[in-house]
């Protein structure tokens, strides 16, 4: 991706925004006239990482498409906390139809305004339940007709509308309420779950891209540039949930940080099936750091830690290290010795 | 559009379910004090300045360093900067050069010929200020602010006592000196030189002074008794780096050994190099790390070709034949005797082992008492003799410039205070911003700009200043380094990281919160990088 | 002007002359030929402003119609079978969110056993999702009914689902006389929406609803549906005042004046049925037919008036409810409180209803001899040997 680094030192490019910035340097987010796509009084949990990643990638999209935008959701905890009759927290033009479904909505929409001549883009959404699980097939096929639909992915890891049980996103060894941590190998298993920015690549759709909502930049510039193709593109943004991880809700956006810092969640972005892009770690710190904040992975540690078991979350963020590339000279280990 | 009943809904209606009745804890934004601020002696906001001069507003910066420290230019470049020691940068990469910057802005100001904030309307009180070193204007300045009239008097001939009399003009060029006197002068000073204050209490009434502040600083070089013959050659380096201040340096041959370990000890020796000395030799009785002087004088000096003995003392300095004792440090570590002995070659010796004050002027007054060769004083700085105050060298406290110049604010507005028949009251500190309230991720690393040094062959023979400033490109990427610890910069975080969209952006800089929405989540406070933030817990 | 033309032929010009903006289907026997000749026909680029879109499964089709129908665009589908069940979730969706969308149901049987040949499970599994269901007696009717169809889904903001016999209709060869597309343009307008998906004047739709609301969420819907009860009337209407052709409606007497027997039914069994009443009026036998056009909603009080002097009433259908009785029975049953109805099943999975068959039971019927439910033509030996070889007692026909 061609993006110019702001030169400036105080905040990096870093932070959402600052007075010394020019306005095309800042953040979608610092611009007191953004969107809000989705507004105060909703229901999601303090600290909700989904509600934070879909104000992030709308807005961003809305100021991409000059507010020319049709948003289809997916049900899961997004569509739950910000539409209960009679209320609604959107300011967008918003469908929502079922759980499975969203991808194939988003597909109609983009065909009815294509007949119509409108110039309207579309972004379909769901969790990572309607997305890799339940939602797959529609994926699948919005995808392989290269529809002119984005579809965002809020990857929280599990079923959270539903009380938080295993998704095919939910990572290994996380405990969840159906892959309890009891038992010889608590929490979900080893050699499961499918990492659907890669199956997206398979496709060959012309965009697939990772961002997290702890790099509010890379997500937007990510939005940005899939605003800009058309065709069917995939963004997958990892948005910690409080309540499914046990967390604190003030740490979301430092949990966020922490994933992709260790390397289990890999930030990048391919084109046509080739990664063009990856945002490489800056400080690199071991998957404890990331895992001993969550009480979903309370049973790796305690008075018998659970050593094996790290080492192979570690092994996990290795290898995605290792195949993206995610270190560079300029990365510094935080709490990693090589 | 005929929408169905409760299916479809109109947008954005769900502000009028206030989420804030959620909260168990607010967030609320505060000031926290900057770990430069707060071990900086002369009291600088440097955190406030810094964030004019990010902003390349060279003059608000400034504006705002003078309303501590009327001597910028000058503490740009003489001042030890404990504020980058204490620096939170430290953490990340490298403190951030403020030192630098401050001389930055000092130098600006007296290009561009600005002028101090004016004297207070006029009080009609008399204040007499005895010596002229940085505590002595200091004080001056924050006297005249406070419209009191001022009469500075100094036993030399020319104002600015140890900056001029101790520290080289290769440190501290004259003209940047003489303007940052001159700035204060154009205040309204009445000036007397070439006058020593013998008796503090009698020059008190003779001028009708309401007040006084002492700041003669320690202008007496300390003797050891060397057995020398009659043709060696010994001076004390503060009366040396006085002659040379007055233009007329003393003599002193090829071959210079100073003998001290304190800035004074380098001053003589690098000053020796530029009087034409071939060898100057620093012979020390500790070693490096117990040494007093500041490392960068140090790294200067060797740069320069001074050469260190340590672990030594002289003996005896006889025709030109020097005598050390090697020294070894016992367990405490204290240099004891070796019984060891070396000769060196000599056509001086320099001695620079630390100053004394000379406190005549207050013998005859038992009030005021005198502890450990220095004048006692309480928080305010008076001594025991009602309205009259002493500050500076003269003073228990660090022998620095900067110190002194602290004193001089401290002192004025305790004067002040008596004036006015009020009690001095220190307001109270804010909550430090130490590192572990920062959220350093979003801060870049930065490499420091270095400040260009002179080339070492034009420091052997002349007196040009050695440190150069910073560009102002180079300035204004330094002062953007600054993390703002404890204080907002406008990053605009707290605005954007909010879930419920429940931090208002007022302007650049300016926010607030909508607790009709705020769930008390902390993100914001987690998120904000440099810990202006605070969760509190919220009144149920 | 009369078109020698296959059913599914037919039905896609008819759906073309609709203007349809985008069509979205996935194969299934007996519905392929419909979407085969409207694909071809924007293939070739024969329907203009239309997005043709091969889907990976019914619920992905009717998925993709949910967002083109809210998007403004008007939206066609067909299928059958397996392929409604798929898509299920999304067609109740469609008719919670009041999206006019079209769908052809090429009736056909459910699974397991898997049959492809006609019945009407398939409709009746879809009676409760809320949308309007009309049942064609011919070619002719299905192809006037889907042109009907548009108008009446966008004047009721409701989905309409068009059902037609698998193969007996869908493939067979049949003159079929099919309206010019200017007329066809006369009666029906462009796609007006209710409500739209719009960046212009955005609204949220699909949100969720509690307990506090979806009773009357519902109810609202219901009496929506009830609206049509007068809608499909005047539509036909209008339609038979440009066609000069009767079609639709929401039901159709035949020799029922002074009959002391009647037999309800729907679809294309109704020719045939209407051949044997005409036999065994022939007998002197005083028998008619009701044919039910309009299944869903329930045209109850056209029922009730079109058989208020019949003493009693079979009911004829190609689908049943396990374990209970005919849907449509129980339907006609509610209506003519206190009369005798029974219930007779046939066709299941494509086995033929002749129409000797037909004429015996009308005659068992006259002579009161029918059960309250029997199938028609059912294997009774086999059944009753089944039975006895797995121990159970009874047999069926009760
Ligand atoms: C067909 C269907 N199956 C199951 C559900 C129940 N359900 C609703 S939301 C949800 C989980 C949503 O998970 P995800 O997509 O990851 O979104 P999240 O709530 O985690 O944001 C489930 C299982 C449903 N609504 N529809
Ligand atoms: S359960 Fe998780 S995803 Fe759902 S609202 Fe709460 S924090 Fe957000
Ligand atoms: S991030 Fe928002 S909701 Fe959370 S504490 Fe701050 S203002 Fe309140
Ligand atoms: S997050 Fe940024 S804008 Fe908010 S208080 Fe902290 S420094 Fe200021
Ligand atoms: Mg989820």
């Amino acid at each position: 991706m061609t993006r110019v680094p702001i030169r400036f030192y105080q905040v990096g490019s870093f932070a959402v925004g600052n007075r010394l910035l020019e306005d095309e340097d800042r953040t979608v987010q610092s611009d007191p006239q953004r969107t809000n796509s989705i507004d105060s009084g909703h229901r999601a949990c303090q600290g909700c990482g989904e509600a934070l990643g879909a104000r992030y990638a709308l807005d961003a999209a809305m100021r991409a498409t000059n507010g020319q935008l049709a948003v289809v959701n997916a049900t899961g905890c997004l569509e739950v906390f910000s539409t209960p009759y009679p209320e609604t927290s959107w300011r967008i033009a918003w469908l929502h139809s079922l759980f499975g479904n969203a991808p194939a909505v988003a597909t109609g929409v983009a065909a009815a305004l294509r007949v119509k001549g409108r110039d309207v883009r579309v972004i379909g959404q769901a969790g990572d339940g309607g997305t890799v699980d339940i939602g797959f097939g529609a994926l699948s096929g919005m995808f392989e007709r290269n529809d002119d639909v984005l579809f965002i992915c809020y990857d929280n890891e599990g079923y959270m509308n539903t009380g938080v049980q295993r998704s095919a996103a939910t990572p290994p060894a996380a405990r969840t309420a159906t892959t309890d941590a009891v038992g010889p190998e608590p929490g979900n298993v080893f050699g499961q779950g499918k990492d659907l920015p890669r199956i997206a690549m398979a496709h060959d759709v012309g965009y697939v891209a990772t961002a997290t909502v702890a790099d509010l930049h890379d997500l937007e510039a990510k939005v940005e540039r899939a605003m800009s193709l058309r065709g069917a593109r995939y963004l997958h943004i990892l948005v910690p949930c409080p309540l499914g991880w046990g967390s604190a809700s003030s740490d979301t956006i430092n949990l966020a940080r922490l994933a992709a810092e260790s390397g289990i969640f890999p930030v990048f972005e391919a084109e046509h099936g080739v990664v063009t892009s990856v945002t490489p770690i800056r400080r690199r710190v071991r998957v404890e750091e990331y895992l001993k904040r969550q009480k979903r992975y309370a049973h790796l540690f305690g008075t018998q830690p659970r050593l094996e078991v790290i080492a192979r979350l570690q092994a996990l963020a290795d290898a995605n290290i290792a195949r993206y590339g995610l270190v560079n000279d300029e990365t510094t280990n935080a709490t990693l010795e090589d | 559009m005929e929408t169905p009943f409760a299916i479809t809904l109109p947008v954005g209606t769900s502000r009028a379910n206030h989420t804030g009745s959620w909260r168990v804890e607010r967030p609320v934004y505060l000031h926290r004090l900057p770990p430069c601020n707060n071990a900086c002696p002369a009291g600088e906001n440097i955190q406030g300045w810094l964030y004019h001069a990010e902003a390349g507003e060279y003059e608000s910066a400034w504006r705002t360093l003078v309303e501590d420290n009327p001597l910028p230019a000058i503490m740009g470049r003489v001042c030890f900067h404990p504020c980058e020691s204490a620096c939170n940068r430290v953490q990340v990469d490298e403190a951030v050069g403020i030192n630098a910057v401050e001389r930055f802005l000092g130098d600006v100001a007296l290009e561009k010929g600005w002028a101090l904030p004016g004297p207070g309307p006029e009080t009609g009180r008399r204040v007499l200020v005895v010596g002229s070193g940085p505590a002595g204007l200091s004080a001056t300045y924050h006297l005249r602010r406070a419209g009191h009239a001022v009469t500075l008097v100094d036993g030399a001939a020319q104002l600015g006592g140890m900056m001029r009399y101790g520290i080289p003009a290769y440190r501290l060029p004259r003209v940047v000196l003489d303007g940052e006197i001159e700035r204060i002068l154009a205040l309204g000073v009445q000036v007397r030189l070439d006058h020593r204050v013998e008796d503090v209490a009698a020059e008190r009434e003779a001028g009708a002074y309401d007040a006084v502040f002492m700041a003669v600083g320690a202008q007496i070089g300390r003797r050891v008794s060397v057995p020398a013959g009659d043709s060696a050659r010994i001076v004390d380096a503060v009366n040396f780096l006085h002659a040379v201040a007055d233009e007329d340096p003393p003599l002193l041959g090829r071959r210079v050994v100073v003998y001290g370990g304190g800035d004074t000890a380098f001053d003589a020796a690098r000053t020796a190099k530029r009087l034409g000395a071939s060898d100057a030799v620093i012979v020390y009785r500790r070693n490096r790390e117990k040494m007093p002087a500041h490392g960068e004088e140090f790294e200067q000096a060797l740069g320069e070709g001074v050469t260190m003995r340590w672990l030594s003392t002289i003996s005896s300095f006889e025709g030109e034949r020097l005598v050390v004792e090697k020294m070894a440090l016992n367990e405490g570590g204290f240099p004891e005797p070796t019984g060891e002995f070396e000769e060196l070659d000599a056509d001086a010796l320099v001695l620079a082992l630390g100053q004394d004050t000379d406190l005549s002027l207050v013998a005859e007054h038992p009030e005021i008492s005198v502890e450990g060769g220095v004048v006692s004083v309480a928080d305010n700085l008076m001594t025991g003799l009602a309205g009259v105050f002493a500050g500076g060298d003269a003073t228990p406290a660090d022998r620095t410039a900067t110190v002194a110049v602290g004193h001089g604010k401290r002192a004025a507005r305790g004067i002040d205070d008596y004036l006015a028949g009020r009690e001095s009251v220190t307001a109270p500190k804010h909550e430090l911003a130490d590192f572990s309230k920062l959220n350093t991720w979003y801060y870049a690393d930065a490499p420091r700009q270095r400040r260009p040094e002179l080339e070492r062959v034009r420091r052997q023979g002349t007196f040009d200043e050695v440190i150069l400033g910073l560009t102002e490109q180079n300035a204004l990427f330094e002062a953007r380094r600054c993390m703002s610890c404890g204080n907002c910069f406008g990053c605009d975080n707290c605005f954007g990281v909010c879930p419920d969209n429940a931090v208002m952006k007022i302007a650049d800089g300016e926010y607030e919160f909508n607790y009709d929405f705020c769930k008390g989540c902390g993100i914001c406070v987690a998120e904000c990088p440099c810990g202006a933030i605070e969760m509190v817990p919220e009144r149920i | 002007m009369l078109t020698q033309i296959e059913g599914s032929k037919a039905i896609a010009e008819a759906v073309a002359r609709c203007r349809p903006e985008v069509v979205c289907a996935y194969p299934i026997s007996p519905q392929t030929h419909i979407i085969e000749a409207i694909g071809a026909m924007v293939k070739r680029g024969d329907l203009a402003r239309c997005e043709f879109i091969n889907v990976e499964s019914e619920y992905a089709a009717m998925s993709v119609l949910i967002g083109s129908s809210a998007a403004g665009a008007r939206s066609y589908t067909a299928t059958a079978s397996q392929g409604l069940l798929f898509m299920l979730e999304a067609v109740y969706s469609a008719a919670g969110l009041g999206l006019p969308i079209v769908m052809t149901l090429a009736n056909r049987a459910i699974g397991a056993p898997i049959n492809i040949w006609n019945d009407h499970s398939d409709a009746m599994a879809a009676r409760d999702t809320g949308w309007i269901q009309l049942f064609a007696e011919s070619n002719q009717e299905a192809v006037d009914l889907h042109i009907q169809a548009f108008k009446l889904a966008e004047a009721l903001s409701v989905p309409v689902m068009v059902c037609m016999d698998g193969f007996i209709l869908t493939h067979a060869v049949e003159g079929v006389d099919l309206l010019d597309a200017d007329l066809v343009d006369r009666f029906l307008p462009p796609f007006e929406p209710r409500q739209l998906l719009d960046p212009a004047n955005p609204v949220s739709i699909g949100a969720m609803v509690g307990p506090e609301a979806f009773e009357e969420v519902k109810v609202l819907a219901h009496l929506r549906l009830l609206d049509a009860l007068e809608e499909i009337p005047r539509v036909a209407a209008e339609f038979e005042a440009l066609s000069g052709r009767a079609s639709g409606g929401l039901v159709s007497g035949y020799r029922l004046e002074n009959a002391e027997v009647a037999v309800v039914a729907m679809g294309s069994v109704l020719g045939t049925l209407k051949d044997a009443v005409d036999a065994r009026r022939e007998l002197g036998e005083r028998v008619g037919v009701l044919g039910v056009s309009t299944f869903r909603p329930f045209p109850e009080a056209a029922v009730t008036d079109a058989l208020g002097h019949v003493e009693r009433v079979v009911v004829l259908e190609k689908a049943f409810n396990p374990g209970g009785r005919g849907v449509l029975a129980s339907d006609v049953a509610l209506a003519l409180a206190g009369r005798s109805v029974t219930s007779v099943i046939a066709g299941l999975g494509g086995r033929p209803i002749t129409r000797a068959s037909l004429e015996r039971t009308v005659g068992r019927a006259v002579a009161g001899t029918l059960p309250a439910m029997s199938f028609l033509d059912l294997n009774d030996a086999e059944v009753a040997a089944e039975r006895a070889r797995v121990g159970a007692s009874e047999g069926v026909a009760r």
